[in-house]
């Protein structure tokens, strides 16, 4: 029972993370959810010097706003002139050693260990359980499934517009697409995903099945509701896979995890190189006939 | 009083901050400043896998490991944008988090075999910089004096790389040599920063100073200087300050410094806030007027 | 009732002035160039029609009133160049998305868009391609793709970027046939244009473009050497053999 919540919140966290990273590769934004998933730190630290609680819902509403003044200050700084990368670069790494600092300062005896949330413990998970009408799951798996719900939402809600906002945005904004209000609620879905994810795969982690699995699933989509289908069928791939790789060596299930993320990449790269090649071969064949 | 471990360790992070002040204004100029940050994250597997596969935790080659995975990373980066429709961006990030994750893996390994050392991650991620001993000092003190060399060696042909690659192509220079030497001296700044400030603070260093001197000019030799001024001032105002309260991590208090030193620039500096913000008014007085 | 009226209008870009006290009225119904240099700015003239810079002054009005994105009354055909054709959908994904705005916020498409959006690629000659990835269309098939998308839109007003560049002689025809259809139906038509040897013969109002707007009217009036000379300035040596074919004095 235990190593079924493991796997099942691993599919889970596959399966949301492959959804919402659909559109952060279209958008190039993948930095963006790297920074995220260092800044969701800072969020944290700052909720809990607040409430000072560990309350799992005022973590998420840190994140949340972490996440939402990340994408706010790298479009201030970028906006300003400065090269985007850079000013990614300048705001995870700045508003990081922020929350390490305040750490140290004002939480340094709780259990807020910086290696727990940039790795997680997803053995762990089964062991924290929440009962919400008479049901009870492990709090990983309640959290992941409300923002994978929330994801879903955002994308029946959204899909149209958000398609149009990240093929063509100044054609967006000239028929009256509020592009930066979706920008803002895409991130901000974005930082609940990191946060959810959290305790299973741990910060760093989510964002190998934030970026990798759409990744690859844009490699051999030909719309997008099929990249869809594929970053969520490779998202839980990757984290069965991850699992009973890292059950047989003995090694650490979220990093196993991401390295399965890389493993599919590579395959479905070869794959497709060798399926092409042997198409070319097939239709030089045809045509010297 | 400075007292003489503080001031070995002032000289550490100020080398530190003017290597990584250099090399990271040319990572910047080529647009790669996050190819810095998934190359420093990807050196954890190499020193878990030098680390296993030859059971010493002598710093020598735990460094030949880090730097191999480090330039590994910075390659398969160039190669999945070159070799298939992946951007960029994605390719940084996958390969970072990718390689970060093999380095668990090994890390993980490592922490469970007799010789393993548990405080491995921590180490890695936030550095150990007030237990720098003589002998990293000194590493730090070859690898900075190297990378100045280098650098100035080969101001020339990197200042046309950079700004012309297609005539510097047309005249012959061996231009994929050339990159790679950058690369080399990219990841050397990596690896020996690493044991003291840790990866992300690390990425942090060689991105925060080149984009502050940025802000205040346009000319290749004063971003150098200003950009290794700022690197090498944060490294030594930031031990100074973490040194006057116990438990405060060097790391983050170098990398709060340098963020000081840009939020001022991006202030003031003449393609700072302040300034734009009075020629826009100048800009709407003249509309009005005329 | 003017088409586009534009008073007093300056653009910067931080230090750079881009745009310095441009005016101009045009009247409804008429094919305008756009023609100038490049770097004359003629881009972030439409950048600032469309509201989409900050830091601009003066008052730009289209059909009598400022830009309502909403009205869905200004149809934008915006450069190739300015997408990336990787995106995973077909030709006909994105005319529908010319409809987004008839549509409305969290509805699907219906029927009657889809079928205007089929129709929308009819009159551009693509309907074979419908289903066709766009990462695999031509230069000229991209650009007409592009102009289906605002057809399907049904706008008033029409204003292309250089959809001319680098696309075939059949793709060119076609567009500019349809851009006079619509000129037929009373709709006006900005076109952002290069090629100087085909503005007699298309357009039938311009606007010479350097900085500033130096003239424009009726295409005979003000397409002349010496509007062309105070435009292009050092520029014009290879204009005197486009005109010396076009020039009547």
């Amino acid at each position: 029972m235990i190593e079924f919540w493991v796997i099942f919140t691993g599919l889970l966290v596959g399966i949301t993370c492959g959804i919402a990273g659909v559109f952060l590769i279209l958008r190039k934004m993948s930095m963006i959810a790297d920074a995220i998933s260092h800044t969701v730190l800072f969020g944290i630290v700052m909720a809990f010097i607040v409430t000072q609680t560990l309350n799992g819902f005022w973590l998420l509403i840190g994140a949340a706003v972490a996440g939402i003044l990340t994408a706010y200050l790298v479009q201030l700084l970028h906006s300003s002139g400065i090269q985007e990368d850079a000013s990614i670069g300048v705001v995870f790494t700045s508003l990081f050693a922020t929350g390490v600092l305040l750490i140290t300062l004002f939480a340094s005896n709780v259990h807020l260990d910086v290696e727990h949330v940039l790795m997680g413990e997803i053995a762990f998970v089964p062991w924290d359980q929440w009962t919400f009408i008479s049901i009870t799951m492990p709090k990983a798996v309640w959290m992941l499934l409300l923002v994978l719900f929330i994801n879903i939402g955002f994308l029946l809600l959204f899909f149209k517009e958000m398609k149009l906002a990240t093929f063509d945005a100044v054609y967006a904004a000239s028929i009256g697409v509020p592009i930066i209000f979706l920008h803002y609620v895409f991130m901000t879905s974005i930082s609940f995903t990191t946060v959810a994810a959290f305790d299973s795969v741990g910060a760093i982690l989510v964002v190998a099945m934030l970026i990798g699995p759409a990744a690859t699933a844009n490699l051999i989509s030909k719309t997008i509701k099929q990249m869809f289908l594929w970053s969520m069928f490779y998202g839980g791939a990757s984290a069965i896979i991850g699992y009973y790789l890292a059950k047989l060596w003995d090694t650490s299930i979220a990093g196993m995890m991401a390295t399965a993320v890389g493993i599919l990449f590579v395959v479905t790269v070869f794959a497709q190189k060798f399926v092409n090649h042997k198409r070319k071969m097939i239709v030089r064949k045809l045509e010297s006939l | 009083m400075l007292s003489g471990n503080l001031l070995w360790v002032m000289l550490g992070t100020m080398l530190l901050g003017t290597a990584a002040g250099i090399t990271g204004t040319f990572s910047f100029l080529q647009k790669q400043s996050l190819v810095g940050d998934a190359a420093a994250h990807a050196a954890l597997p190499g020193i878990a896998i030098a680390f296993l596969l030859t059971g010493q935790k002598d710093l020598p080659i735990l460094i030949v490991g880090a730097a191999i995975t480090s330039a590994l990373s910075v390659y398969c980066i160039q190669w999945i944008v070159a070799f298939s429709k992946i951007k960029a961006d994605a390719a940084i990030g996958l390969v970072l988090t990718v390689f970060f994750g093999i380095g668990v893996v090994f890390l993980t390994v490592v922490n469970h075999s007799p010789l393993g050392n548990q405080s491995g991650l921590n180490d890695f991620i936030f550095g150990k910089a007030a237990t720098m001993t003589k002998v990293d000092l000194a590493w730090l003190f070859i690898s900075a004096t190297i990378i100045i060399i280098v650098s100035l060696l080969f101001y020339k042909e990197w200042k046309l790389l950079i700004f012309d690659p297609v005539y510097a192509r047309g005249i012959g220079l061996p231009v994929e040599a050339l990159k790679a030497i950058l690369t080399v001296l990219i990841v050397l700044t990596i690896v020996t920063g690493i044991q003291s400030v840790g990866v992300i603070l690390m990425s942090a260093l060689l991105i925060i100073p080149a984009v502050s001197a940025r802000l205040w000019t346009i000319k290749l030799s004063s971003m150098l200087i200003l950009s290794a001024a700022i690197g090498g001032i944060s490294g030594m105002l930031g031990t100074f300050i973490s040194s006057m309260r116990t438990g405060l991590s060097t790391g983050p208090i170098i990398v709060l410094v340098a963020s000081s030193i840009f939020f001022i620039s991006y202030l003031i500096s003449p393609a700072g806030r302040l300034n734009k913000y009075l020629r826009k008014i100048q800009f709407r007085k003249q509309g009005e007027v005329g | 009732m003017y088409a586009l009226t534009v008073e007093n209008l300056s653009v910067a870009y931080d230090k750079k002035i881009v745009l310095e006290n441009a005016n101009v009225t045009v009247p409804t119904g008429r094919l305008v160039a756009i023609i100038g240099p490049n770097g004359a700015g003629k881009s972030t003239f439409l950048k600032a029609i469309l509201n989409q810079l900050p830091n601009k002054v003066g008052k730009i009005e289209i059909l009598g009133k400022l830009f309502d994105p909403k009205s869905l009354v200004v149809g934008y055909v915006p450069q190739r160049n300015a997408v990336d054709w990787d995106f995973p959908t077909n030709a006909l994904d994105i005319v529908l998305m010319g409809r987004y705005g008839h549509t409305g916020l969290f509805k699907r498409p219906s029927k009657q868009d889809k079928q205007l959006a089929m129709e929308a690629l009819e009159s551009v000659g693509m309907q074979e391609f419908a289903e066709r990835s766009i990462g695999q269309l031509s230069g000229g098939q991209q650009q007409r793709v592009f102009l289906a998308r605002a057809l399907a839109q049904n706008a008033t007003i029409y204003f292309l970027d250089e959809p001319f560049a680098g696309v075939d002689a059949a793709t060119e025809k076609t567009i500019i046939d349809i851009l006079k259809s619509l000129k037929a139906q009373g709709k006006s038509i900005f076109v952002v244009h290069h090629d100087l040897q085909t503005v007699k013969e298309y357009f039938d109002y311009t606007i010479l473009l350097n900085k500033t707007i130096l003239a424009s009217g009726v295409t005979e009036d003000v397409f002349t050497p010496q509007q062309l000379q105070k435009t292009y300035g050092g520029k014009l040596f290879m204009m005197q053999e486009t005109l010396g074919a076009n020039n009547i004095c």
